[in-house]
């Protein structure tokens, strides 16, 4: 059975459809879950214009990429034509970008069609959507609840079939948790999978670029196009994507004991069990694992995550580019009040948590110490991955919570992302698997985690699942 | 000193060996090193999240570190260079300075330095 992107990339080259067509019906169906807030932009004039290009081009017999006429949405801290790149700011409302990430250039060169721009937690910082300067995303399955985040308006527009995949970036659970609140397929991919370049920088050793999509297979097509190495990020890796991998029967799956404790939601846990004896029933070993330091995770993570924050948005002073306060006397002040108005409050506690923990006299105690812990955090993988080929945990210790209600506490907001930040810690791969309901009827997700570069293993196992039993949507 | 005021004093420096609380002097200097202005309105808000921020990430020091080295990055890449070849840009230095607010004969103004 072929994939939806698939789908209409067949029938856009045999002409049973047009990418134009594809395109207007995408942009239909923004307009109508406007209310949803997950789009801060259409770049409806763009991609009209590039559909009716490869259309002409089909109709010419020239060859079209492997993603002809397939429209797709970035998250709005990707750096795309046709509208503004403003990563939800204030600081960036009316960036034009100059030119566009290299991994939009990748997917466009294949024929695909960027038609807008999606809502994220501004700069990325946030686990809910919640802190874009410009709104609210509401959940896909119920619009009390939030989008999840920081990429929840990509994983809202992918599960209302706005478009058949999405663009997000995951720095410490950005795709997964949003994922799996809104019952779609993200990844995470090994960290240097794909190109940073163009991408609003939030901590550049977690930094990754993942999309969304409703199958496992989909996710691997997509991934397999944004791969590779750029010679304009140093840390990417050569090409190891390949979409068309299987995973082996029987595999030894080891479930993370400490991830389904009594903090964890006890439908998320009993989803999670359905899950394994899914696992179990398609002839997998699944065993329970202990992974102590696992705990200390999330304390590591906003350590390291604003020192790096800190560094990298120091960038925005109101000179170049971005908002410019009005009336500065001198250039500290043009600084000062140009950041204070530009950035939301999260943005600025992530700063400021940042410059403390790189301060003079705290540095070896938070900043130094927390990367220590990562190392060891590291070597308690590579133990678990002598002895199993993929880890399981829930993705997320909750199915998504009420709009507003962590809003003011920073710390319990932060709780949300304690099951995703540990692989991206460590560079790995991790997977969010739509994998059931709550009693309430809000999706749950698991999280499969491999070793580096196993991305298409991990789609490969999901997808295997899905196509035994039907899925579970 | 009173022997309360001394009792209160020292389970307070005890305290504040034990666990780093933030003063509001503490938000007006990280403010300065982060170049934000902060309003006085927002400085006990932000006073209190990131006190609970930093007693939050102390439970780190509960690990034993010692002999651990650190890891700054996951790839274990250390100094790629690109071949020193001039690299032609689609982006010109014009359409760089429109994105300035204030741009004056092909440069970015800004107020007075000091």
């Amino acid at each position: 059975m072929m994939s939806q992107i698939e789908t209409i990339v067949t029938e856009v080259k045999k002409a049973q459809t047009t990418a134009r067509n594809q395109v207007e019906r995408a942009l239909a169906k923004a307009e109508q879950i406007t209310e949803y807030h997950a789009l801060l932009s259409l770049t409806a004039e763009r991609a009209l214009q590039r559909a009716d290009d490869i259309d002409l081009a089909i109709a010419r017999g020239e060859s079209v990429g492997k993603l002809a006429g397939v429209p797709f949405v970035v998250k709005d801290n990707y750096l795309a034509f046709g509208a503004p790149t403003t990563a939800a700011s204030k600081m960036l409302e009316n960036f034009d970008a100059p030119l566009q990430a290299t991994v939009v250039e990748k997917l466009e060169a294949e024929g695909a069609i960027c038609i807008g721009k999606s809502n994220l937690d501004a700069f990325a910082h946030g686990g809910s959507t919640e802190n874009s300067y410009f709104g609210v995303t509401h959940n896909a399955i119920d619009e009390s609840r939030v989008a999840g985040g920081s990429s929840g308006g990509s994983a809202v527009v992918t599960a209302l079939d706005v478009v058949p995949f999405a663009l997000g970036t995951d720095t410490g659970g950005s795709i997964r948790q949003p994922a799996s609140f809104n019952g779609v397929y993200g990844i995470k991919p090994t960290y240097g999978t794909a190109s940073r370049y163009g991408v609003v920088a939030m901590a550049s050793s977690t930094d990754t670029m993942g999309c969304f999509a409703k199958s496992a297979e989909d996710v691997a097509l997509v991934m397999s196009i944004m791969a590779g190495r750029d010679e304009r990020d140093m840390t990417t890796l050569p090409d190891f994507f390949d979409s068309t991998v299987s995973a082996q029967p029987g595999r030894r799956i080891g479930v993370i004991k400490e991830m389904l404790d009594d903090g964890v939601d006890r439908d998320v846990v009993s989803v999670t069990r359905q899950y394994i004896d899914r696992l179990v029933a398609a002839g997998h070993s699944v065993t329970e694992v202990s992974m102590s330091i696992i705990k200390y995770a999330l304390a590591m993570y906003y350590v390291i995550v604003p020192a790096e924050i800190s560094s990298n948005l120091a960038r925005y002073d109101g000179v170049r580019y971005g908002h410019r306060a009005e009336n500065a006397k001198t250039l500290a002040e043009l600084y000062g009040r140009s950041r204070s108005e530009g950035f939301v409050t999260e943005n600025k506690r992530r700063i400021m948590v940042g410059s403390y923990v790189l301060s003079s006299g705290f540095f070896d105690a938070y900043y130094l110490q927390a990367q220590k812990a990562r190392t060891l955090l590291i070597q308690a993988y590579n133990e678990l991955f002598d002895q199993y080929d993929f880890l399981l945990t829930p993705t997320a210790p909750t199915p998504a919570f009420a709009i507003g209600e962590n809003a003011n506490d920073p710390v319990k907001m932060y709780l949300a992302d304690a099951m995703t930040v540990p692989p991206s810690l460590a560079g790995l791969p991790a997977v969010n698997v739509p994998a059931g309901m709550s009693s309430n009827g809000l999706p749950i997700g698991v999280q499969i985690i491999g070793p580096a570069q196993s991305d298409a293993v991990i789609l490969s196992l999901a997808g295997q699942l899905d196509q035994v039993d039907g899925g579970t949507r | 000193m009173t022997h309360l005021t001394f009792v209160v004093y020292l389970i307070l420096r005890y305290n504040k060996e034990t666990m780093s609380n933030i003063t509001t002097d503490d938000v007006q200097y990280l403010a300065q090193l982060s170049s934000i202005s902060v309003d006085p309105a927002d400085v006990e808000a932000l006073r209190q999240n990131l006190e609970d921020i930093v007693h939050y990430v102390e439970q780190l020091s509960e690990l034993d570190t010692s002999g651990v080295e650190p890891t700054y990055q996951v790839t274990g890449l250390s100094n790629v260079w690109r071949a020193d070849e001039v690299q032609t840009s689609s982006v010109t230095s014009e359409e760089l300075l429109a994105l300035a607010t204030d741009e004056v004969d092909h440069q970015v103004r800004v107020p007075q330095v000091l």
